[in-house]
């Protein structure tokens, strides 16, 4: 989705301005604590996966994500997942069970490992040029804009990872994983700060480019 | 900067306040949450898990070629059987910082980041400025953080699009040659293992230990 959330690139966003790591708090206000651990504690129901938590928090409009604060945009995501997914009708409750101190901790120590079995030879191998589709589309998924058409070189393979534009359906799916390597002036131009900048992309992102692209 | 506490026993609760209240007592009444395990769940993230477990993994780096090799080769092994294991930690990846080539770790997308080394992200990390700007001006950024590297040194930035997480091992401080692993957790930051910041000199420790 071409949404706020997608930053990579963008100007006039101003300084960083960061806090002290030596003084900064974990979290700066007592909502915070609620929605963190809120947003955690409904995520253990196993109604959703990660990628529909985020494409929930996604899909807003782009003033209001850009203006929200990070945990007001978790919280306007939780509240769309609790209404999509109809939690919160009156008869539903009996359906879910909440999870205990014990099982929340063992789920927080397991993760939500996404590698997958491999279903095939993977269609490029490393050192291989590839460009990246352009991808202009609504629904969710983790190939940034400012990648979208631009070539790049296979750097390393992962194996076969959960696929994040079917997952945000709800749908089980996984494709290959590499990670590629785009110099910084085929991304921002003979004056890139950066000398290279290296992005996770599905195989369905990819496709096979010429070595004199 | 003030944070809460300070004002909440003067000023009426705001909006926000209100309506995350309400929907964590409607969660409760509802039962698809325990406010026993939301405690444990802030507890966990505010005093369990931070940047003392990256920073305990990068002294023995340092201090352990053996150790470092492999940590490089598959840190998501090697740092699980240190006990760092868990959500936002799953498939771990350490980069090296070295003299010519420095890294820096970024989500353009949100705020992907490796929870079970570092904790939560800081303000910085998830804001739009840092998303926008580390991929596309990262020597920028870095002047931001007071870090200038040599126009020499190449900057590598790695995007984290997937549910693969970066941390970088910085370069060991020089004037270290005999101190302890316990000793060099003390030079490593958390703005280190995201690449803005080098590793601290032993003679920052005598000048400003928090």
């Amino acid at each position: 989705m071409n949404g706020a959330h997608d930053l990579g690139g963008k100007h006039c966003l101003g300084p960083i301005a960061p806090e002290s790591e030596f003084s900064e708090p974990v979290f700066h206000h007592e909502w915070e604590r609620r929605v963190f651990a809120l947003t955690l504690a409904t995520g253990m129901l196993g109604q959703w996966n990660i990628d529909e938590s985020r494409f929930a928090r996604e899909r807003q409009h782009p003033q209001r994500y850009l203006a929200n604060s990070y945990y007001e945009n978790w919280l306007a995501g939780l509240e769309k997942l609790l209404d999509e997914k109809q939690m919160l009708t009156s008869d539903s409750s009996s359906r879910w069970r909440a999870a205990s101190p014990d099982c929340a901790a063992q789920l927080l120590a397991a993760g939500s490992p996404t590698s997958r079995a491999a279903q095939r030879a993977p269609a490029f191998a490393c050192g291989q040029r590839v460009r990246v589709r352009k991808l202009s589309m609504a629904g969710h998924t983790r190939a940034p804009a400012y990648v979208q058409g631009t070539t790049g070189v296979i750097a390393q393979f992962h194996g076969w990872h959960c696929y994040p534009d079917q997952r945000a359906r709800g749908l089980d799916s996984a494709e290959p994983l590499y990670s590629v390597c785009f110099t910084g002036q085929s991304l921002w131009g003979p004056n890139s700060e950066a000398s290279e900048v290296l992005i996770d992309l599905w195989e369905p992102y990819l496709e096979r480019a010429e070595n004199n692209d | 900067m003030s944070h809460d506490h300070e004002h909440d026993h003067t000023e009426p609760p705001s909006d926000l306040e209100l309506r995350v209240k309400a929907l964590e007592t409607l969660l409760l009444e509802k039962g698809l949450v325990r406010s026993d395990t939301l405690d444990a769940i802030i507890e966990t993230y505010e005093h369990r898990v931070g940047p003392r477990n990256g920073a305990h993994v990068v002294a023995l780096a340092w201090s352990n070629d053996e150790f470092r090799r492999a940590l490089l080769a598959d840190a998501t092994a090697v740092v699980s059987e240190l006990g760092y294991v868990g959500r936002q930690g799953e498939h771990l990846q350490v980069v090296e910082n070295t003299a010519e080539q420095h890294n820096l770790v970024v989500c353009t997308l949100c705020s992907c980041y490796p929870w079970t080394v570092l904790g939560l992200p800081p303000v910085w990390y998830k804001s739009a400025p840092y998303r926008a700007r580390a991929v596309s001006e990262p020597r920028s950024v870095l002047a931001e953080f007071g870090t200038h590297l040599p126009e020499s040194t190449q900057i590598r930035v790695w995007d984290s699009t997937a549910e693969l997480r970066y941390l970088v091992l910085p370069e060991r401080p020089r004037g270290t040659d005999d101190w302890s692993v316990e000793q060099l957790q003390k030079l490593v930051t958390r703005n280190a293992m995201i690449g803005v910041e080098r590793a601290r000199m032993p003679e920052d420790l005598l000048e400003r230990d928090p």
